[in-house]
């Protein structure tokens, strides 16, 4: 039997990915079509622009797979324990939502310049330059995208049946076969898509980054930023056209992701 | 004896869970732990599966095979524990999860696949599941997950099995043939198990042995027929099956009964354990109208009102029935055939 109210939230449903969603990627499409194909090519594979991409692409893995890593041990804290500022430590957590772009990356440059509490000491003791580096673009991209992992590991790690951790040590596991044989595999979907959601944040972050990075070309250019700056130039083609290899690289990614996601979470359906 | 509670308390806050129990197991029986919920069976259970610790005190103890366990963790303790809702792997089939107990296992005690599989195997086809093994969880019914859960207990060859509330989420039909099926398991294997339940029905029909716990202390032990048929306290009585409560005073072999209750004996009858008759023999009955009368089922279920508005609950067999066949407004004389006094004060 049809539920009732398929034709009202089919229409609205699809009116509404129409208006936001769909008629915005066409017009991608639409100004991009007024270059000809060579000079696309041009455009996309310029080195300016290919470096550009490598450096979005790697520096947005990476912060992805560092939240996937420490949010994770973050969300395990504050659901498995109880300790005095868990709550504060908690809201915290959702400071990189809230806060504007632009402040979080002025304090984070502010941070990690040479001069700055965090920057001076990395230069010192270990050599490292954080900020007008690409170090710099992924501290920031790991700090927008890390609330992103926590929040939706969070009830996925609430609602494990103490039952069955109870259940595997009963049958002789050790608590590292419990957590790897149990109770990864059980949050591993929910992890998949904290994943997805940091990388998909940042991959498209610009606020953030264009303070810490410097935005030196062929270095600490991310792709943003490169699109912005055509646009300044007027040269709305081209912007589009790098814009639209940036969506079609994000959209293989998170097709990649989607299938892996599909292939964890098939068996507990 | 194969295990032995020794002076156990355990207490969460203010609330004594279990007060100062002592309890044997005998070896190779099905022992139900029988109550109310908060009567601390559950807790006794986790106790002795090492999933709870009880009050540190030097005369406490719990021993398996005359060995004290106190401080070893429910692995070490070799006891297959099957839980109230199963907690079963979603994630893991049939097969891997009764496998897992022994995949886990490292050094010497390793099984070789072939090993698990045949174990596997062999377990599948002892819980009637051959063909399952490729299903998940979430793909099996009730009854089934019960009895994956139960192989998955059963693979590591524990020591006694232990299981909570086994039938608590399943529904009637399907609970009353687990119910038998797992009696006859306990015959084929004679593993020493100790079961939750709060349901007498089901403690009286399927275990060797009955523990009945009350607020924390144990009541009466037993076997089924002993706690039914000569309850030692009120609770016992009431907490077996359906009871009448009348008051009154006996003399010689009868019971005379009064509506007045100031310093009358509590009398309790059970309700197959009433005649009705439509005259009162020699003084003995007491007078009530018929406000209900129930005919389908085995037995004929007649609910009765007293004088003081009191209901009485009373079976009879058909045959029984048939020879008056009262029906509503009917006044008739109920006289019990068999009375258990308690001293002390109860209410039901």
């Amino acid at each position: 039997m049809r539920l009732p109210g398929f034709r009202l939230t089919l229409g609205f449903t699809v009116t509404y990915l129409s208006l936001i969603v769909l008629i915005p990627l066409s017009l991608l499409i639409w100004y991009t079509m007024n270059l000809s194909f060579a000079d696309f090519i041009k455009t996309v594979s310029s080195s300016q622009v290919i470096a550009s991409y490598k450096l979005t692409f790697t520096a947005t893995l990476l912060a992805a797979l560092t939240n996937a890593l420490f949010g994770f041990m973050l969300a395990w804290s504050l659901v498995r324990y109880r300790f005095p500022l868990r709550r504060l430590i908690d809201a915290i957590v959702d400071i990189p939502f809230a806060m504007p772009t632009a402040v979080s990356g002025i304090a984070l440059t502010t941070l990690c310049a040479d001069s700055g509490w965090i920057g001076f000491y990395a230069a010192k003791y270990l050599g490292w330059q954080l900020a007008y580096t690409p170090t710099g673009v992924y501290i920031a991209l790991t700090f927008i995208g890390l609330p992103f992992v926590v929040r939706t590991l969070q009830p996925a790690l609430e609602d494990l049946d103490k039952e069955v951790e109870e259940a595997a040590e009963s049958l002789g596991a050790t608590r590292f076969q419990t957590f790897r044989r149990i109770l990864f595999p059980a949050v591993l979907p929910a992890l998949l898509t904290g994943f997805t959601l940091a990388f998909a944040r940042a991959l498209g972050e610009y606020g953030s980054v264009v303070f810490i990075a410097g935005n030196i070309p062929n270095y600490t250019e991310i792709t943003s930023l490169l699109i912005y700056t055509k646009l300044e130039e007027f040269e709305y083609p081209k912007a589009t056209a790098i814009a639209l290899v940036m969506l079609a690289a994000s959209f293989l990614a998170m097709f990649f992701i989607n299938v892996i996601q599909w292939y964890s979470s098939r068996k507990t359906g | 004896m194969s295990i032995e509670i020794i002076n156990v308390t355990k207490t969460f806050g203010n609330f004594t869970a279990l007060n100062d129990i002592s309890l044997e197991i005998p070896d190779g029986k099905l022992v139900a732990l029988l109550g109310p919920s908060g009567s601390g069976k559950t807790t006794l259970l986790r106790i002795i599966a090492g999933l709870d610790v009880f009050d540190a005190n030097p005369k406490s103890d719990i021993r398996f095979k005359g060995r004290s366990v106190i401080g070893h963790r429910i692995a070490e303790r070799q006891v297959g524990f099957v839980f109230q809702h199963y907690a079963l792997f979603r994630h893991m089939s049939v097969f891997e999860n009764i496998a897992f107990g022994l995949r886990v296992r490292r050094g010497r005690n390793k099984f070789t696949r072939q090993q698990i599989k045949d174990r596997v195997m062999e377990l599948l086809h002892l819980i009637q599941l051959d063909t399952l093994e490729r299903r998940y969880p979430d793909q099996l019914s009730g009854g089934q997950r019960q009895r994956v859960a139960l192989a998955r207990a059963l693979a590591i060859e524990p020591q006694f099995l232990l299981l909570d509330e086994p039938f608590g989420a399943l529904d009637a039909k399907v609970r009353l043939n687990l119910r038998r099926w797992l009696r006859q398991l306990h015959d084929q294997i004679k593993l020493t198990s100790v079961f939750v339940t709060h349901d007498q029905e089901e403690a009286l029909e399927l275990a060797d042995e009955i523990v009945v716990l009350n607020q924390g202390r144990i009541e009466q032990e037993g076997t089924p027929d002993e706690v039914f048929h000569s309850p030692k306290s009120a609770f016992v009585m009431d907490f077996l099956g359906s009871v009448n409560l009348f008051h009154g005073r006996i003399e010689g072999a009868s019971v005379i009964f009064d509506s007045d209750i100031a310093g009358k004996k509590q009398i309790f009858v059970r309700p197959h354990e009433i005649d009705l008759l439509p005259v009162n023999p020699n003084g003995a009955g007491l007078s009530t109208t018929v406000r209900r009368v129930q005919l389908a089922g085995s037995i004929v279920k007649i609910e009765l009102l007293d004088k003081s508005k009191r209901e009485i609950f009373v079976e009879l067999s058909h045959e029984k029935y048939n020879v008056y066949r009262f029906s509503t407004g009917d006044t008739v004389f109920a006289v019990p055939q068999k009375s258990v006094v308690f001293e002390e004060d109860y209410s039901i």
